[in-house]
């Protein structure tokens, strides 16, 4: 099989903590055979820092919390013709969506005034804006496959990718819930 | 007391009130008392001569609300009777004065429009013509004479095949035969058995039972108990909201009055049969209307329903058998009694059978209250009894059933009015509100403003109604705003079905129908809001490409 | 009262799934598909407490009636034919599912309850992975003003399984709920703290039958799991010391 023939793939990390990226890379072995069939075009992972026009297979992890996340999650439904929601953030906005419950300004207090000693202040420029209300990805774009847990077991990702190399659609739910 | 003692006190109260020339009717329902009618009726009174040569009178509904305050002057000898509208205090001298001689032209209501033509009156017989807090004033009309014949001459079986034949259905909203409900409760072999009247009306911009229960009271408290006679009940209770003060002090003054004569309490007519009657308020809940609730209510527990079966016939207030009817349907049990089941049924259609009574509100020139034979078609309601949309606008849709009900377009104004036609075109008969619309109404916000009751009403039990409403509620002011997407939409009539099917209550069931009825309907309104999704509707044209391949 | 057992009932035969069975006429859908290792979902169903209806995960189709029924609160009759998995009721259960996963802030990451909570694996067993409609984010307050127990209303789906057991079998009736609609809340006592409450008994029976993580044991959270370490500088102090 040619490098061409690969199966694309691209990840990305929205607002979380990458435990779902390292989730992924607990696939230990299993991610040689893992790079025999995909290639992995775009991630945090890899050097590659454009996602190619056309990518078979795009991952999200993370919550959609500031403008940045919400390009990034449109430019992935653009670019990948299958989207996964990877772990709870992606999928039900979870611990990044606690600060819902608070109006936005308070949570800004918090970060840029009430915990900082020196000159505090809230920035105005070079970080992107946070949005009113953190939502999972599906709120924002069309996504084809939900994969709940925080994070998600290396098993229940391997399981995930190789129904996927396989052709078939996996039901995540035989092997991860909300929280896993 | 006999039937034969019974026509003699009537036809002697007759004698009575043949002796004045003109009586003098004021219409002292909460409607036309909200516009002023106790200062006219004051005034009127005042104004009357000394003697009995003229009574003033006050009375229950006479259906033309919007024309509040309502006077009639009825002169012995005239046919007609004289209606005047929108009637002030200071007009009460002028009114007095023309007795016998000539009509106030300038605040006549002409009674020959279809109004008043078209309608044929059973339930609202009384209505407008008896004083509500005088039992002779019922009495001499007839009142309390199917009573007392049934019960010193009629077996309970004999009152009950005559409500069978008469083919009456709940007029609640339900439509169930009222019969085969009765018929359950006194097959049942309890003891002790109640029997409940549902004065909880609560839909937006229905006053039918209230109408009745402030300007014929006794009617409710006599099929009551013709009801607790067929069925073997010795126990009733009203359960009425709390926001019909008067309806309430009336109720409560008529079951007083109607202890004393003997017609009601232990062993009625010097028979068997006893019967008390208490009246219980509602706090402002709708679901109370709902009947497992209500019963919860009356027990004094939480206002919530419980999954039936059982039902209330097998297993009611406080465990025991409980026919419980609406207003309405006991005002047809007396007229049935009287004039047998036949004749009942002879009216109306053929799985619809007596009249109706509607509360027409909303964009329509006549708002009131009419009673018209099942099977009227709509149009002949709203145009020619309705008198039509005012001020020159198009007529865009009715709605019936209140927040159970649906919308109906002008292409269904041909529709007759009946249970079942109702039910095939989306819409329920309901407990017999008509709103009507017309093109400045956008549909989208009437279905949000259903929506709005309903969740407002939920009692929070059950989960489908509890967050369904909240969240078919935030996605109809979505959409209304102009913010929605087809996802939307999709997600929305998603919701109604769900809420639909798998409901505690009728609440729950019903709630979602002014939303599948306007869309049915009215689509257009809904699409027309939307805004374009890029990623909705590539989603949408890849699954159509992938139907098309 | 629906389950009380009466004497001289009789045994009817019927369908479930399109398997037969027999059971006592007065016993209820639920029954005889659980002890036949029927999974029909339910939140607030639970034996020995009186029958709710309320989560109406347990509706059913009888074949031949346009109307679903819930399983908990129908009793079984000769010749019924009951579908407990269609499409359509799968469907409907996850809709109900997804309601509630809106309706509170169930954060099941950060749950006292993770892994062991029945909201959560009733998401599973029914496949319910995302929630389309929108999260409400409504503040609900925890109360921790008693001493053994707490109620996260975060964490609750009004069950009322709590309310039941309080006043079904503790007899204390601490539990009721007030308000109506989407803002029905559990309560104890009239709406004052629970630590204040002059009628519960302190039993933990309400915590022990609530499903999901809204009702606990005090020192079960990740917060309350303290360290003491003042031992070790003492110690090693004394040690040397030798």
């Amino acid at each position: 099989m040619s490098e061409s023939k690969k199966i694309t793939v691209a990840t990305t990390w929205l607002d979380g903590c990458s435990g779902c990226h390292m989730s992924l890379l607990d696939i230990d072995e299993r991610l040689i055979e893992l790079a025999q069939q995909v290639d992995i075009v775009y991630s945090p992972l890899v050097d590659g820092k454009h996602l190619p026009e056309t990518v078979d297979v795009g991952i999200i992890e993370g919550s959609v919390s500031n403008e940045e996340d919400l390009a990034k999650a449109r430019e992935f439904r653009r670019h990948c013709k299958y989207l996964i929601s990877l772990g709870d953030c992606a999928v039900t906005g979870n611990v990044p969506a606690m600060r819902n419950l608070f109006p936005l300004d308070s949570v800004y207090d918090r970060a840029y005034q009430e915990n900082v000693q020196h000159n505090p202040l809230r920035p105005n420029d070079g970080v992107p804006a946070l949005l009113d209300v953190v939502k999972p990805v599906h709120a924002v774009v069309p996504v084809d496959l939900h994969v709940p847990g925080c994070p998600p077991s290396a098993d229940t990702i391997w399981f995930v990718l190789s129904q996927l190399l396989e052709g078939r659609v996996p039901n995540p739910n035989e092997v991860t819930r909300f929280g896993a | 007391m006999h039937i034969d003692e019974l026509n003699e006190l009537a036809e002697q109260i007759r004698t009575q009130h043949q002796s004045c020339q003109h009586c003098v009717r004021v219409c002292m329902a909460a409607s036309c008392q909200s516009s002023g009618a106790d200062d006219v009726l004051k005034r009127l009174e005042d104004a009357a001569p000394e003697g009995d040569q003229v009574q003033v009178k006050s009375v229950g509904c006479m259906g033309l609300c919007s024309a509040g305050p309502l006077v009639e002057v009825r002169s012995r000898g005239d046919d007609q009777p004289i209606m005047y509208q929108h009637v002030e205090s200071q007009d009460a001298e002028e009114i007095m004065g023309s007795l016998g001689d000539s009509v106030v032209q300038r605040l006549e209501c002409p009674t020959s429009i279809p109004f008043f033509q078209r309608q044929q009156k059973i339930v609202l017989e009384n209505s407008g013509i008896i004083d509500p807090e005088d039992i002779e004033d019922y009495i001499a009309a007839d009142g309390y004479s199917a009573l007392v014949e049934a019960l010193t001459e009629s077996s309970p079986a004999e009152v009950l095949n005559e409500v069978n034949l008469s083919g009456l259905r709940g007029r609640g909203g339900g439509g169930y035969p009222t019969g085969l409900k009765w018929s359950t409760v006194a097959k049942m072999p309890a003891t002790q058995k109640y029997v409940i009247c549902n004065a909880d009306e609560g839909d937006p911009g229905a006053f039918m039972d209230r109408a009745v229960l402030e300007s014929d009271p006794h009617r409710i408290l006599e099929g009551m108990a013709l009801a607790a006679y067929a069925v073997g009940a010795n126990r009733g209770y009203i359960y009425v909201r709390a926001e019909y003060p008067l309806a309430i002090d009336r109720l409560k003054k008529s079951i007083r009055q109607a202890t004393r004569k003997g017609l009601l309490g232990a062993n009625v007519c010097d028979t068997p049969f006893s019967f008390d009657i208490e009246v219980r308020l509602g706090a402002g809940a709708f679901v109370c209307g709902e009947e497992t609730a209500l019963m919860q209510s009356v027990e004094g527990e939480r206002g919530q329903p419980r999954p039936r079966p059982p039902y209330p016939a097998e297993l009611g207030l406080w465990g025991f058998p409980t026919l419980i009817n609406n207003v309405e349907t006991y005002a047809n049990i007396a007229p049935i009694v009287r004039n047998g089941g036949e004749w009942f049924a002879s009216i109306g259609t053929e799985r619809s059978k007596g009249t109706k009574v509607f509360a027409l509100a909303g964009r329509i020139h006549n708002t009131g209250l009419i009673e018209v034979p099942m099977g009227v078609p709509l149009r002949e309601i709203v145009e020619e009894i309705g008198g039509g949309v005012p001020d020159g606008r198009r007529f865009k849709a009715v709605q019936t059933g209140g927040p159970s009900g649906g919308c109906l377009p002008a292409e269904q104004m041909d529709l007759p009015v009946d249970y079942d036609s109702l039910r095939e075109v989306g819409s329920i008969m309901g407990s017999g509100g008509m709103i009507v619309m017309d093109e400045t109404s956008s549909m989208v916000d009437v279905a949000r403003y259903f929506m709005e009751f309903c969740m407002t009403e939920s009692c929070g039990k059950c989960v489908p109604c509890r967050v369904g409403t909240y969240q078919m509620h935030e996605l109809l002011t979505k959409i209304a705003a102009g913010k929605g997407t087809s996802a939307d939409l999709a997600l929305l009539e998603e919701l109604c079905e769900v809420v639909q099917m798998t409901s505690l209550c009728g609440l729950g069931q019903t709630a979602p129908n002014p939303v599948v009825s306007t869309l049915q309907y009215f689509r257009h309104e809904y699409e027309e809001k939307l805004i374009r999704d890029e990623f909705v509707d590539m989603e949408q044209q890849t699954e159509e490409m992938e139907a098309v391949s | 009262m629906i389950q009380t057992p009466t004497p001289n009932v009789r045994v009817v035969t019927f369908k479930i799934d399109d398997r037969d069975f027999s059971a006592r006429e007065d016993e209820t859908i639920i029954q005889v598909a659980w002890e036949n290792g029927i999974r029909v979902p339910s939140l607030c169903y639970l034996e020995g407490l009186s029958v709710w209806g309320a989560c109406r995960l347990c509706v059913v189709e009888i074949v031949g009636s346009p109307r679903l029924v819930s399983s908990c609160s129908t009793r079984v009759a000769e010749g019924m034919e009951i579908r407990t998995d269609s499409e359509r009721l799968q469907a409907y259960r996850r809709m109900i599912l997804e309601l509630l996963f809106s309706e509170r802030n169930h954060v099941c990451s950060v749950c006292v309850s993770n892994g062991h909570c029945e909201l959560q694996n009733l998401a599973q067993q029914c496949g319910m992975d995302h929630v389309r409609v929108p999260y409400r984010n409504k503040v609900y307050q925890v109360d921790s003003s008693h001493d053994l127990f707490r109620v996260d209303h975060n964490r609750c789906v009004l069950c009322s399984r709590c309310i039941r057991v309080c006043d079904e079998i503790e007899g204390a009736h601490t539990w009721d709920s007030k308000g109506r609609g989407i803002d029905t809340q559990v309560i104890t006592d009239l709406n004052r703290p629970w630590g204040e409450s002059d009628s519960c008994t302190g039993c933990g029976k309400c915590v022990q039958v609530c499903p999901t993580g809204a009702l606990v044991q005090q020192g079960t959270s990740v917060g309350e799991m303290h360290k003491d370490r003042k031992f070790l500088p003492y110690l090693s102090r004394m040690r040397d010391a030798q």
